[in-house]
């Protein structure tokens, strides 16, 4: 499976999804700039978090219309997956890949920690590694992580099975409605999520909890 | 040259928590009787025309495709 790493000025964690696609898939990435319409042929396109365009306007507004997302907006209509981590959901969400919003976290406060994620729907190409209803753990860091839609597309994504992971265990960190933590599109090709299970996937980081999720995207589940 | 201003504001029953400590602080400097205080973001403008019709439609394009986000966000579009 080849992957690739997006690069915008002000995302910050590419290094650290670089470093896991590489650990997981025994392969590294090729990167993507802003520039670029080209997209190189790979399996997986990660968005990963930071502060694109420093979060002006809204975070992950500027990015959501750079070319270089319309270029990732059809290689995700053609079935290439797509996972959008922090600001990589956050532009997501802007670009109208996903559905919902991302609001400012409920406390105010930028949140860094651990919280605890229950795989709600263990039937996509990113969760498959893991057990339905399992709770994992994952590192969250954030300031606008607080999940909104309307009631009707609630009803929708919820219905669908589209709501992936939910915060568990009274963890949720922003005020994320129903407490969503991270949510695929209809398809199920493209997946966003707060937390950062890249930050989570040896025994240097304390836990490999978040590992199941690049061995399923990356299909390496054999393990 | 006209001159436009943007004001984007949450929709209701979209929580405000930035509206809601601000209202906490303006109660804690003693200012009574407060309602609610929703906040926003102003956009001012300037587009080169003189056709009032062609700049307002071109600002209300520019706030579906960036300025607001219609997921949460209403606008308002004046001219001067």
């Amino acid at each position: 499976m080849k992957s690739a790493v997006v690069q915008l000025p002000g995302l910050n964690r590419d290094r650290d999804m670089i470093a896991a696609l590489t650990k997981i898939s025994g392969k590294a990435p090729v990167t993507i700039w802003q520039t670029e319409t080209d997209i190189p042929d790979v399996d997986l396109i990660v968005i990963p978090g930071g502060f694109s365009y420093g979060d002006y306007l809204r975070c992950g507004a500027i990015a959501a219309r750079m070319p270089v997302m319309q270029a990732i907006k059809a290689k995700a209509e053609a079935g290439v997956k797509v996972l959008g981590v922090c600001n990589g959901f956050q532009i997501l969400v802007e670009a109208g890949l996903l559905p919902g919003a991302l609001m400012r976290n409920a406390s105010l406060k930028f949140v860094c920690k651990e919280i605890k994620l229950e795989v709600v729907n263990a039937n996509t190409d990113f969760s498959r590694a893991y057990e339905q209803g399992q709770i994992i753990r994952c590192p969250v860091a954030h300031h606008d992580g607080n999940y909104f839609a309307d009631a009707d597309t609630l009803k929708t994504i919820e219905g669908n099975g589209q709501v992936v992971f939910r915060y568990a265990g009274g963890t949720n960190p922003n005020g994320s409605v129903n407490d969503i933590a991270g949510i695929v599109n209809e398809k199920g090709n493209v997946l966003g999520m707060m937390p950062h299970p890249e930050n989570l996937i040896e025994a240097a980081h304390g836990g490999s909890d978040g590992r199941g999720l690049f061995a399923s995207a990356l299909d390496v589940i054999a393990a | 040259m006209i001159n436009a201003r943007v004001t984007v504001t949450l929709k209701n029953g979209v929580l405000d928590p930035q509206g809601k400590a601000i209202e906490g602080a303006l109660g804690a400097l003693g200012f009574e009787g407060i309602g609610q205080i929703r906040q926003g973001k102003v956009f001012d403008l300037q587009i080169e025309t003189a056709d009032k019709a062609k700049a307002e439609a071109e600002v209300k394009a520019m706030c579906e495709k960036l300025l607001a986000n219609t997921v949460i966000e209403n606008y308002t579009i004046s001219l001067a």
